[in-house]
């Protein structure tokens, strides 16, 4: 699995997809935050990072995909994923491997807006004045939203040798996930179960650890679509088996 | 026994890929594995590689079923798959140490090791090159390369040379001559001279079953029934009395003072026509034997499926 990651690794680094990815993520959120008028924190007045939070998911909405959508697509074109399924390794290490390679890339991408935080936390009138359990509930909850995007990204590659396609449909699933069912939720036709609908969704969970309270069925929410979503990647490549 | 095949079949929708054959391969041997597009030749060496699982029967690579223990057989195994599928934007080097570390060659071992691949196959001055600038000839030999990294006891090769020019194929056919001491080597083609080069064994596959299992050299004697000469006279020559002449079994004019004589495989009737000739005082200009091409072979043994 390891070897699988490292190459996948090298590979972004080689083609660029690495860099442009993290710059224009750090400079579409640097934008939004501190730059444009409507939502920069400076002229808001409060100490809070809900601009990242906030229009973070949105961003990935279209970069994360972007990412993942080479990952198989790309290898069933050219053919190359026959040799790796001809190597000694399991198609679960193979599937990981390039999983943990595309969520180190989201990480790698949030990580440095870590320095936004210090920023408003010294800005803040008195020093401090930030909500930080929130901030941390925020982060974790907008990590593991990158690693349920990256899950559906990876998904959606392995359908299709079309990366295009690819893309699209893991723009499609990932917008659906994160509020599709919650908008469909406000339908008024589900009576009572439109509250089991609307958690359906990341939505509803991303905007509860957002408050800064780790709930475990969140947690336990965000890990279930990862799960599935590669349970759906494995049965996909597995299918050429049948 | 380095593969047997038993009873094998594969079935895709309702469609025989490959209809119950069963083979067996020895160490040392290199064996042609022969048909026309589609004859399920690719199928087979899929099952054989754990890419593909089998409808029915079974393949064993030195003793390791490849439904069973999968791993195993993968360790076992040099495959280069049809159309040599390569990571166009990795180096030379970082691909083949990529591939060695994935059987668990890393570190120093697995650089000695692709360095010595990289000897082998003549890569010296390609090696710092990225995949995609090589020509089709190098990228070739880096497949070869990747299939031979772990040392393997057994290569399977799909049409290792499609696409390359005569100077490629002779040098990847020494290549594939060099690796095979004391290996087994199975190979596909639809070249027959390929076969008449390399291999001492051929299986022919039509329409997924095995129509020949031969040695190269009894499958030259076996097929023909008669020796095929041309004779070029001068002049016209009666037909009858060429026919006459004992041994000969079929005679035809092609044009005028040019006969093909079909004559018994027991003799070589070369020097009675020479000495008809002189007797009857006719200039004989050109006499030769046809020698049996396995080109000819594979055209008769594949065509008499279709009919």
């Amino acid at each position: 699995m390891i070897r699988v990651l490292i190459k996948e690794i090298n590979s972004f680094l080689n083609s660029l997809i690495a860099y442009i990815v993290i710059g224009v993520f750090l400079t579409a959120i640097g934008l939004l935050m501190w730059v444009f008028p409507e939502t920069n924190v400076l002229d808001y007045g409060f100490a809070d990072m809900d601009t990242l939070f906030s229009f973070g998911p949105y961003v990935f909405l279209f970069l994360i995909p972007a990412i993942t959508m080479r990952l198989f697509a790309e290898e069933k074109k050219t053919g190359t994923l026959e040799l790796l399924f001809t190597r000694p390794l399991s198609d679960w290490q193979i599937i990981l491997g390039k999983y943990f390679a595309g969520f180190l890339l989201v990480v790698f991408s949030l990580v440095p807006t870590i320095i936004y935080f210090f920023s408003i936390y010294k800005l803040g009138q008195p020093e401090g004045n930030i909500d930080t359990a929130g901030v941390i509930g925020s982060y974790i909850g907008l990590f593991l939203l990158g690693g349920v995007f990256t899950a559906i990204g990876i998904f959606s590659s392995s359908v299709t040798e079309n990366q295009i396609v690819a893309f699209i449909l893991a723009v499609f699933l990932c917008f659906f996930f994160y509020t599709g069912f919650s908008s469909l939720a406000n339908i008024d036709v589900w009576g009572s179960a439109s509250i089991y609908l609307e958690q359906l969704g990341i939505s509803y969970h991303y905007t509860s650890l957002s408050r800064g309270l780790i709930d475990l069925r969140d947690v336990a929410y965000f890990i279930s679509v990862i799960s599935f979503m590669l349970l759906l990647t494995n049965l996909k490549l597995g299918s050429r088996k049948w | 026994m380095s593969i047997s095949v038993k009873n094998l079949t594969k079935i895709y929708g309702n469609q025989y890929a490959v209809d119950d054959i069963s083979f067996e391969v020895n160490k040392g041997e290199i064996l042609g594995f022969l048909g026309p597009n589609g004859a399920g030749k690719s199928t087979t060496m899929k099952i054989a590689t754990c890419y593909i699982p089998p409808t029915f029967g079974t393949i064993a690579v030195c003793g390791h079923d490849v439904v069973d223990k999968p791993m195993e057989v993968r360790k076992l195994i040099g495959y280069l798959p049809e159309h040599n599928p390569l990571y166009l934007d990795m180096y030379v080097h970082e691909y083949l140490e990529f591939i060695a570390s994935l059987h668990g060659l890393s570190g120093r071992n697995g650089r000695s090791r692709v360095n010595e691949m990289i000897d082998m196959c003549g890569l010296e001055v390609e090696q710092n090159k990225k995949i995609g600038t090589l020509s089709k000839g190098y990228r070739q030999r880096v497949g070869l390369a990747q299939a031979m990294v772990h040392d393997p006891e057994v290569f399977i090769l799909d049409e290792p040379t499609t696409g390359l020019d005569p100077n490629q194929i002779v040098e990847i056919r020494n290549l594939i001559k060099n690796i095979s001491q004391d290996k087994t080597v199975i190979f596909s083609t639809h070249i027959m001279q390929e076969v008449e080069a390399l291999c001492n064994r051929v299986i022919i596959i039509d329409a997924g079953k095995i129509v020949v299992d031969k040695t190269v050299e009894s499958l030259q004697q076996g097929v023909e029934t008669y020796h095929k000469l041309t004779a070029q006279f001068a002049e016209r020559i009666d037909i009858e009395e060429l026919k006459s002449i004992d041994g000969v079994l079929e005679v035809i004019e092609e044009e005028i003072g040019t006969y093909i004589i079909h004559t018994e495989l027991s003799k070589d009737l070369r020097p009675v026509i020479f000495n008809f000739a002189m007797e009857n005082r006719k200039s004989l200009l050109e006499l030769k034997q046809e020698e049996v091409s396995l080109e000819n072979i594979f055209h008769k043994l594949t065509k008499n499926i279709d009919s």
